[in-house]
């Protein structure tokens, strides 16, 4: 394994800074929302947190275009990053808003449509990292994993967009959201400016923990390669 | 309204499950990083024995 680049010890500090900052700007420089008080904070990193969710999502389905293309068993690696991180993060995003639905809904779970749709995305990518696991052969779990998460992320826009096809209590953030939802706020400029920067921050943090996780990934690979010819 | 002591128990649990997922996720990419790397160290002196 090469030895760390230095681009990826640039981005690990960036995305450090960036955290504490983000942090700070959550806690210090947000304002605190009128009707949910303090509750309200949990909304920068829980959106943040389902962008990047859902943005690796998509990485993983264009990783699994460019494997069947090219048939080179990297991209497998960069799509399985991408898958695992995502539901690392997808799943704070689910974790975090119930959390907060707690006391702006009265309940921490409901079966509305956005969550719902959340939900079954998360489960679509769990299963799609048990069903790798019972594929021995490489090739034909590429070119399964690839297939999967090209359906699979059929399920991104259905839960983006389905606050805006169903009736839900979930509030929007971008358009016009359901007339029944519940715990919507107007967006302050300053709230404004602290959730593009908590966006800009995640980004920032996904593309390190990717590289990263590919690294691992290239590492196992070195590792499995070397004990089948030891083995042969 | 939610009362103030309520909408900070929420905030604080909130954060606190965000940073310990975080966490665990962290922990698990070093553990299986120096676990690989202690595999791939252990086959080579395997390979290289006569």
């Amino acid at each position: 394994m090469k030895t760390q680049p230095k681009v990826l010890t640039f981005l690990t500090i960036l995305s450090v800074v960036l955290f504490l900052g983000a942090l700070g700007m959550v806690f210090l420089f947000a304002p605190i929302e009128a009707v949910m008080g303090y509750v309200q904070k949990i909304f920068y990193f829980h959106i943040s947190n389902a962008w990047v969710g859902m943005l690796g999502f998509m990485v993983a389905a264009v990783s699994g275009i460019f494997y069947l293309v090219s048939k080179d068993l990297k991209w497998d690696i960069v799509e399985l990053s991408a898958v695992e991180i995502s539901l690392v993060f997808f799943l704070i995003a689910i974790v975090s808003g119930s959390i907060w639905a707690k006391p702006t809904w009265g309940t921490y779970w409901t079966w509305d449509a956005r969550l719902t749709t959340a939900a079954i995305l998360e489960m679509i990518y769990l299963a799609y990292l048990l069903l790798r696991q019972g594929i021995e052969d490489p090739e034909r779990r590429a070119r399964f994993s690839a297939v999967y998460t090209l359906i699979g992320v059929i399920s991104v826009p259905i839960t983006f967009l389905s606050i805006h096809i169903w009736q839900t209590i979930h509030p929007a953030v971008i358009g016009v959201g359901s007339s029944s939802s519940q715990g919507s706020f107007g967006m302050t400029p300053a709230m404004l400016i602290t959730m593009f920067f908590c966006l800009t921050t995640f980004s920032v943090v996904f593309i390190t923990l990717l590289w990263y996780r590919i690294r691992l990934g290239q590492l196992a690979e070195q590792v499995d390669q070397l004990k089948y010819k030891i083995m042969q | 309204m939610i009362p103030y002591a309520v909408s900070i128990k929420y905030m604080l649990v909130g954060y606190t499950a965000i940073f310990l997922v975080m966490a665990i996720y962290m922990v698990s990419l070093f553990v299986r990083w120096r676990r690989f790397k202690r595999d791939l160290q252990t086959f080579k002196e395997l390979e290289n024995q006569p």
